[in-house]
């Protein structure tokens, strides 16, 4: 039975407002500005207590001995816990699901690896004692000497990972025999997340049952090493994470603070709230990876390349394995007979680093992007016509066709608004006083990330429709565009939509991370929604009671919330008045995207693990999404000072469900791009092994003043080997290739090339 | 809990008497107080409030110069009509600092006492030896972090650098502060670190800062605050200049020039070399920026802090330079 039909034209489909392609503005918008929206802390629970974390001061060595008897005779103080008090723990499996050592899980370490790591933990009454008792914690330690980053002398070559070698043909040879060859190290530093809500949790304990309010990126998932963690069933725990102020890749995992938090609660019989500090965001998990690339690129004259040989490092941490994909993009972007990408990951002392918006494909693409300039000016062809030249018409690794790859169009469009045909091709022939201009073309892109959802829909008896998923929205527009397929598949208006996160009691969801919920739950809502309205539409068919009954259709159309027969003839009634009359209150429907006969156990694995996720791969297509950033910098000649005065970037994200919230996503991801050229890295102090602007003060990220107008144009269309309305990834890809972009400019403003990020001006002075 | 006590004052004299007492630190916007006890540097026994104490807000100018309040906020300085015409480089001073909302709450009192941004300085539970922190304890800065420390000024007990954009402004047009009755030129209400840098100030206990009075002068009326700093707003400044220029009728020869430098020194450096080598001279590119160079005459980096010898410099030509584009 069709009832309706999904739009499916070009990326933004000018579609109502409502329906899925409009640009309906969030429909949690209001709550969070005016405050009505409550985070995963703000809970005001009955007995709360307070913890605070006691981290390590020093880098590398043992923990002698930690006196804490000033600490537990502090007012308010209810307990002191260390390694040799908090309960113990078994260890969990990690996001694979691969079975974890049977060992126990100890989250205050007694062997330090990390400027940072929690050593110790009070618990009080209230907050302020908490902190005041915690400074009287007294930990002495056996210190050793420290591999603090990348360039110490001790780090070594580190560890190759095989399962990242990429290659096909006979690169060194090739490289060796092309008449054009260049070679550069690309570096970029340790970069840190930094979202506005800071980390942190309330645990509570009823018997076995826990439950935990924390931001989160994955609540099966989370709740999964929470059971684990205290061999309870998964059932028993329950993850609360209704808003969440910003993520980026950082608020996927449980991590030990939670550990702490939950053992505090366990141990008291009381909630406990912990909440990172500033500072302790820098510390208590990790940023993206420092990483080191290679890349040499063999070519002809004119441009057309022979060779790439790619050799990438990312630091990890001494007893964690953190793996940026470096050789991604560098695979991928450009078509060339003979390839090798190889990487090896170095242990240092730090905290094992982890996702930050594109992780593996933005430093990557740093790499690629900015050798491919570099081959532009050396053989004297334009930036972006040498991309042109080098276009992969297939996904040149797996030597499969793209799904859709509107990379050609992104370049065309991009180029067109930007006016790149006005470029002066030399550099520093651009200028306006002491400011020079400089034009930079680079290319990004992101893989499409596929896995499973669940979503309840229901149709209530006032005629309103209610959505339940424990998928989540960290403010990239989840709650919108859910209300948005159900509102259009069902045929009501959005505003009669209410959709439930965040609570992982509801169906079921995979991490939120890799771009691939949207695609994912719209797919199951889009399901879930369609049963439903066929439930509806086969009871006013069916249900002697019903006004249609007599009319022998077969079929109805539900719009607006009304029901009537296709042609207009016949009743008319609101969904309410029809439910009525059958004597129903609520019609419900389950939707999902797992495949047809998967077992519980597969689901258990699809929701709780990244495991099961779908290469991006799979079947006859590689799927991707791309795009391409025209920038132009104005460097001030005397002081090196770089200001981005102009971004137009043109993107394929196949559909866009709404384009008002993928053109934010895109801006937001640009506009992290532009700090991660300009401004963002993670400052060691050496002799310490320890970062020291840990705070936003000092840790600097783009205010409006550094971010002009960004232009950005949809050049994607409907991608149905993607998903099932046809979109691709959003909110990672717009980040991708901002940085050499910007690099590239810079170079093209100064003719200085700068390959470590970030690009600040005693690098141009 | 660190218990501590507030006291609202209710005269200026009150305020004076209380924050004499061993302990005690006056309270004015709390941008940098608040802060600085988040951090365990600052840890008052009590907390004077002074923000309530009436006419300490007020802004007066007159053909003599400007006196402004201890207590006036940041932001209605840099906003106010007269300054902005009378002292451009006062106003350019305070607008580029901090953030809007800080301005809004932060007063000129305390925004001349704000302490160092030295990241050791700020985190006493991982770095303990700081001499501006704990006399004695040594530097945890020298060999380590220094991107932003200074150049000039300093010792070898400590090169922290003063961070206050305002300061630097009043310092090159002969600025004082007033203590109560005792006034002190700014140049002299700072102290260089030398071996003793927990003292920063010639304030003495029991005394306040009621409010800064600046001269009328040419060059002041001619003036800019040129800030250079890798975000373009909301950081602290990599190099700046307060420049203020007065021409001979000629509207080229140099009669005066004041040039003071932030950023790059341990308290608000006034430039005097550069003036002395400008007055009487005709403004021409070159000889600017030859002479700009003596403003980091004796100047000492620490590794990572060179760039700021290089780029004073050239935020002092090009602040002069701009000056005489609009003669
Ligand atoms: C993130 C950040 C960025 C900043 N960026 C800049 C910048 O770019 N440029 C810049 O110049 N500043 C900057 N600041 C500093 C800011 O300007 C100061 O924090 C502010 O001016 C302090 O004023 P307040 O009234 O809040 O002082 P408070 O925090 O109340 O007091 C500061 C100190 O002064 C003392 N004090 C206060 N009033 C008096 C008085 N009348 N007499 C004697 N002592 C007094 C207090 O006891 C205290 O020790 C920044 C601050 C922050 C937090
Ligand atoms: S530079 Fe000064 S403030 Fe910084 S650590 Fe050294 S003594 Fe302390």
């Amino acid at each position: 039975m069709t009832v309706h039909n999904i739009r499916h034209g070009d990326a933004s489909d000018g579609a109502l407002a409502e329906a899925v392609g409009g640009r309906l503005s969030r429909v949690d918008g209001p709550a969070k500005i005016t405050g009505a929206a409550k985070y995963a802390v703000e809970q005001q629970l009955e007995g709360l207590a307070y913890a605070v974390l006691v981290e390590s001061t020093i880098a590398s060595g043992k923990v002698r001995a930690i006196d804490t008897a000033q600490a537990e005779a502090a007012p308010g103080v209810l307990k002191v816990l260390t390694p040799d008090t908090i309960i113990s723990l078994r260890t969990a499996s990690d996001w694979f699901g691969t079975p974890p050592p049977d060992k126990p899980y100890c989250p205050l370490a007694r062997d330090i690896t990390f400027s940072g790591q929690h050593v110790a933990a009070v618990v009080a009454e209230t907050f302020e004692q908490a902190v005041t008792a915690a400074a009287l914690v007294k930990v002495s330690y056996d210190e050793t000497p420290a591999i603090v980053d990348l360039s110490d002398g001790k780090a070594g070559d580190g560890i190759p990972i095989d399962a990242m070698t990429k290659e096909w043909g006979d690169a060194p040879a090739a490289f060796a025999a092309a008449p054009v060859r260049i070679c550069a190290a690309y570096n970029t530093p340790r970069e840190y997340q930094a979202p506005m809500e800071p980390h942190g949790l309330i645990a509570r304990w009823e018997g076995d049952q826990l439950t935990v309010w924390e931001p989160s990126q994955w609540l099966d998932g989370m709740a999964r090493t929470y059971a684990e963690w205290f061999e309870v069933p998964f059932e028993n725990v329950r993850l609360v994470s209704p808003y969440i102020g910003g993520g980026f890749g950082s608020k996927a995992l449980a991590l030990s603070h939670g550990a702490v938090a939950a053992s505090a609660a366990k141990m008291l019989g009381r909630p406990v709230k912990l909440v990172m500090t500033r500072p302790q965001t820098f510390t208590g998990y990790g940023g993206r990876a420092a990483t080191r690339q290679t890349v040499t690129i063999g070519a002809d004259h004119d441009g057309v390349i022979q060779s790439i040989v790619h050799r990438g490092v990312n630091e990890t941490s001494i007893d964690g394995m953190w793996v940026e994909p470096l050789g991604s993009v560098t695979s991928i972007m450009y078509a060339t007979p003979n390839f090798s990408s190889k990487q090896n990951v170095v242990r240092v002392n730090s905290v094992v680093p982890g996702a930050m918006r594109a992780p593996g494909e933005n430093p990557s693409a740093f790499g690629i992007e900015s050798a491919i300039d570099e081959l532009a000016y050396e053989v004297g062809i334009d930036p972006l016509e040498i991309r042109l030249r080098n276009y992969a018409e297939q996904d040149p690794h797996a030597k499969k066709a793209w799904s859709t790859r509107q990379l050609r169009e992104a370049f065309a469009a991009g180029a067109e608004r930007f006016g790149w045909a006005r470029r002066s091709p030399k550099p520093r022939s651009m200028r306006d006083g002491n400011q020079l201009i400089g034009w930079g073309v680079a290319a990004g892109t992101y893989p499409v990330r596929r896995a499973y959802g669940e979503a309840i829909v229901r149709i209530l008896a006032d005629g309103s429709v209610e959505v339940e998923s424990s998928s989540i929205d960290m403010g990239q527009g989840t709650y919108t565009i859910l209300a948005q397929t159900a509102a259009e598949t069902v045929g009501v208006p959005a505003d009669n939509v209410v959709v439930k996160l965040g609570d992982s009691r509801f169906p079921r969801a995979g991490v939120t991370g890799g771009s691939r919920l949207a695609g994912v739950m719209t797919g199951a809502v889009y399901k879930a929604a369609t049963s439903a309205l066929d439930q509806l539409v086969g009871l006013a068919i069916s249900d002697p009671r019903s006004p249609f009954h007599a009319l022998q259709a077969n079929t109805l159309v539900v719009a607006n919330g009304r029901i009537g027969s296709p042609r207009g003839d016949g009743p008319d009634v609101t969904i309410a008045e029809l439910l009525k009359s059958v004597g129903r209150d609520c019609i419900e429907a389950t939707g999902d995207t797992m495949p047809a006969n998967s077992t519980a156990e597969d689901r258990y694995k699809n929701y709780t693990t990244i495991a099961m996720a779908l290469p991006h791969t799979e079947g006859d297509y590689s799927r991707h999404s791309w795009c391409a950033h025209f920038i132009e910098v104005r460097v001030d000649e005397d002081f090196g000072t770089v200001r981005v005065s102009r971004v137009v970037s043109a993107l394929d994200s196949g559909r866009l469900y709404n384009p008002k919230l993928a053109e934010s996503q895109w801006k937001g991801g640009i506009i992290m791009g532009i700090g991660q050229a300009l401004l963002e890295e993670g400052i060691m102090d050496r002799r310490h092994g320890r970062i020291v602007n840990n705070n936003l003060a000092d840790y600097l990220v783009p205010t409006n003043a550094d971010i002009p107008d960004i232009d950005v144009i949809s050049v994607g269309i409907p991608d149905l080997h993607s998903s099932v309305l046809g979109g691709k990834g959003v909110g990672e890809l717009a980040i991708v290739g901002v940085a050499p972009a910007i690099a590239n400019a810079v170079f093209h403003a100064t003719g200085k090339r700068v390959r470590d990020l970030p690009i600040t001006l005693e690098k141009l002075i | 809990m660190r218990d501590f006590s507030y006291l609202r004052a209710g005269s200026v004299d009150a305020a004076r008497q209380a924050a004499a007492l061993p302990g005690a630190m006056l309270l004015a916007g709390g941008t940098t107080l608040i802060d600085l006890a988040k951090c365990g540097v600052a840890e008052p026994d009590t907390l004077v409030d002074i923000t309530h104490l009436k006419g300490l807000d007020r802004i007066d100018v007159n053909e003599r110069g400007a006196t402004i309040g201890a207590l006036a906020k940041m932001g209605h300085v840099a906003d106010h009509a007269d300054i902005k015409s009378r002292f451009p480089a006062i106003s350019e001073a305070l607008w580029q600092a901090a953030s809007a909302q800080i301005r809004n709450m932060a007063t000129i009192g305390g925004n001349l006492m704000q302490r160092t941004r030295c990241p050791y300085f700020r985190d006493p539970a991982n770095f303990s030896a700081c001499n501006k922190r704990e006399p004695g304890s040594g530097c945890s800065a020298i060999g380590g972090v220094t991107r932003g420390h200074a150049v000039l000024g300093t010792s070898e007990a400590c090169i922290a650098m003063y961070p206050g954009d305002l300061a630097t402004a009043l310092v090159a047009f002969d600025a004082t502060v007033h203590l109560g009755e005792r006034r002190l030129l700014v140049d002299d209400f700072f102290l260089l670190p030398g071996t003793t840098p927990d003292r920063e100030h010639a304030i003495k206990p029991g005394e306040m800062i009621t409010a800064i009075e600046i001269p009328s002068s040419a060059a002041a009326r001619r003036s800019t605050y040129l800030k250079i700093r890798d975000r373009q707003s909301y950081e602290f400044a990599a190099a700046s200049a307060a420049v203020g220029i007065e021409f001979e009728a000629d509207g080229r020869t140099i009669r005066d020039l004041r040039v003071a430098l932030g950023g790059v020194a341990t308290k608000p450096w006034r430039a005097r070399a550069v003036e002395d080598a400008l007055k009487g001279k005709v403004l021409e590119p070159e000889t600017i920026r030859a002479a700009s160079l003596l403003a980091v005459e004796g100047a000492v980096d620490h590794g990572a802090n060179h760039y700021k010898i290089e780029l004073a410099p050239r935020v002092v030509a090009r602040a002069i330079l701009k000056l005489g584009e609009t003669a």
